[in-house]
């Protein structure tokens, strides 16, 4: 039996894009209808489909308007949209290295007393998590990532810093976060990566695919050190322990 | 190699072209032209691909020199004055820079951005097919930032052949048109009315990722958190304080603030050239009309070929044009619409 889905709405976001919305909410279900429909046009593409961009709870279709017109696409996605989606999602599993606390993870601490623990308690809650990348946006690679235990959501920043070192490691609210280049965020840090989820003259060029289920691991000062040597010269850190 | 050397230029001027589009999915901002018509007409004048990587140069002025032989240019968007070896030359034409000379382009004058295009076009390394300046991500070819005094272009040689000009239709000067939503269901209807009926002024912080808004505020109905989702050039963002940011080139690929509205593809380059400080309202159309206009602005890029012209009968219009200003109609830098009334002006005298 195939449980009832409730259909997405189609809301017109100009007259170049169609953000096809599963859930107002951050939502498992939700995002893994996203991803089924952006599978979908990928296999049985829509010609004057330009780009999708997925994200948490919708989809967002760019295409253009002196090919398709947006009646004719929404009704073409309505129907795509209703395609049973496979539970036995093909994803892959990433083992990301993390350097928890000190200068890595400036909020550490904080979080800590915040969450009355110590330390090496939020960083296994941390490490206990099983991640799903929900989406990638904001800037290259920034990954946010669903999953994250109970135990660690927590309000944002008041103050969001505008500044945020590259490989940030942060939690904020119910999500967990993988940043790439340096930028600003309103989340807490808690560790560094030396993984780049995004490099120019790699290949591939960006790690995690929407999907991607992701855990964490520890590591100390001197393999950070050796391994942001390693990324440097274009290595890939993370550990793609399976493929299904 | 022929160069182009940067004397001077203004700030917020980089290289940019159609855009890099492909990768928003991981987060990569698509940047490109602010207003695309600009670029595609300063390329059409020296016959490039119309989405050819140009220079946009920011609201204040520029110089070039060109080193190692000739190097044929060509101007478009917002309007300056040019000056060539200590000849001056329209705007929207061609102009050949003589080996060692210099081209004097003065501040904008009704708009924010100028198309400086080059025969050829420039040469660089593309990454996800653009040139594209993102300072942010590090991209952009030659230089992944916005230009300086002192940067080179490697360029072809200018070859023989008739300068250009090219005639552009006027620009609308009524309000910027947007289509509701996505998420205009976050918002009362006194709010959108609120919206729609307001004066707006492009505040001065804004910048190529986003244009602030400064006017009244905009009520949320529901507070100003979203999950955040995808975002398109023109979108129009809500943050908390209730002042609208419109996303530009260089936005984030996804935001957390409800959307109100989204400006429609054939007005976001006229919207894009609207100076700091200048007032403008909102008009909401439907689809079935945003998307006539984008398939006529599609249209317009497509035949700019077709608007080509010598440029001996551009003197004429700059005759005309100080006949209308000793007629008495002032042109003003801040209002487009004197503009309007001088082009209508230069129409009846021909």
């Amino acid at each position: 039996m195939v449980p009832p889905r409730t259909p997405p709405r189609l809301l017109p976001s100009g007259d170049s894009a169609i953000t096809v919305e599963f859930s107002r909410k951050i939502d498992d279900e939700a995002n893994r209808r996203v991803l089924a429909l952006d599978r979908t046009l990928a296999q049985e593409p829509i010609a004057g489909v330009t780009e999708t961009v997925p994200t948490y709870r919708s989809l967002l279709v760019h295409y253009d308007p002196t090919e398709i017109d947006f009646p004719t696409l929404g009704r073409k996605l309505a129907q795509l949209a209703e395609r049973p989606v496979s539970s036995s999602e093909r994803s892959r599993l990433w083992r990301v290295p993390v350097a928890y606390g000190g200068e890595y993870g400036i909020d550490l601490e904080d979080v800590a007393k915040t969450l009355g623990t110590t330390p090496e308690d939020v960083v296994a809650r941390h490490i206990a998590g099983d991640y799903r990348v929900a989406m990638l946006g904001f800037t290259p690679g920034w990954s946010y990532l669903s999953g994250l235990p109970e135990t660690l959501h927590m309000p944002r920043r008041q103050n969001p810093r505008l500044l945020t070192p590259a490989g940030t490691i942060s939690v904020g609210g119910v999500q967990a976060g993988i940043q790439c280049l340096a930028g600003p965020s309103g989340w807490h840090l808690l560790g560094c990566t030396p993984v780049r989820t995004y490099q120019l003259h790699r290949e591939p060029t960006f790690l995690l695919e929407p999907g991607d289920r992701v855990k964490f691991y520890q590591i100390d000062a001197k393999t950070y050190a050796e391994q942001e040597r390693a990324a440097e010269r274009g290595e890939i850190i993370a550990e793609l322990v399976r493929q299904i | 190699m022929t160069k182009l050397v940067i004397s001077s230029i203004s700030p917020a001027s980089s290289v940019q072209d159609g855009g890099r589009f492909g990768a928003q999915r991981y987060g990569l901002t698509p940047s490109g032209a602010m207003d695309r018509l600009g670029l595609a007409a300063a390329n059409c004048l020296v016959g490039n691909a119309p989405m050819a990587p140009a220079i946009e140069i920011g609201p204040y002025g520029a110089a070039f020199t060109a080193r190692d032989g000739a190097v044929r240019v060509a101007f478009s968007g917002a309007p300056r004055s040019a000056e060539v070896g200590g000849r001056s030359a329209g705007w929207d034409t061609s102009v050949t820079i003589a080996d060692g000379e210099t081209l004097k382009l003065g501040m904008a004058r009704g708009g924010s951005f100028s198309y400086l295009a080059i025969e050829g076009a420039i040469k660089g390394e593309p990454t996800f097919g653009s040139l594209a300046v993102n300072a942010r991500a590090g991209l952009g070819s030659p230089y992944p930032r916005p230009l300086q005094a002192g940067d080179e272009l490697g360029v072809s040689a200018a070859s023989a052949g008739p300068e250009r000009r090219i005639d552009l239709p006027a620009a609308g000067a009524g309000p910027i048109r947007v289509t509701p939503g996505p998420q205009d269901d976050e918002f009362s209807e006194e709010a959108i009315k609120q919206f729609l009926d307001s004066e707006w002024k492009i505040s001065a912080t804004s910048d190529r990722m986003g244009y602030r808004l400064e006017g009244p505020d905009i009520e949320h109905l529901h507070g100003h958190n979203i999950v955040s989702d995808g975002t398109v050039n023109g979108s129009i963002q809500v943050p908390g304080n209730g002042q609208p940011i419109v996303l530009m080139s260089d936005r984030g690929t996804s935001g957390g603030y409800p959307k109100i509205a989204t400006v429609i593809t054939a007005d976001f380059g006229r919207f894009a050239q609207i100076p700091a400080g200048t007032s403008f309202r909102f008009r909401a159309v439907s689809m079935e009309e945003a998307q006539a206009e984008a398939r006529k602005f599609a249209e317009l890029l497509r035949t700019l070929p077709d608007r080509l012209g010598s440029i001996e009968s551009f003197d004429l219009n700059v005759d005309a044009l100080q006949d209308a200003n000793v007629a008495g109609v002032a042109v003003s830098a801040m209002d487009a619409g004197t503009w309007q009334a001088a082009d209508a002006l230069v129409q009846e005298n021909f």
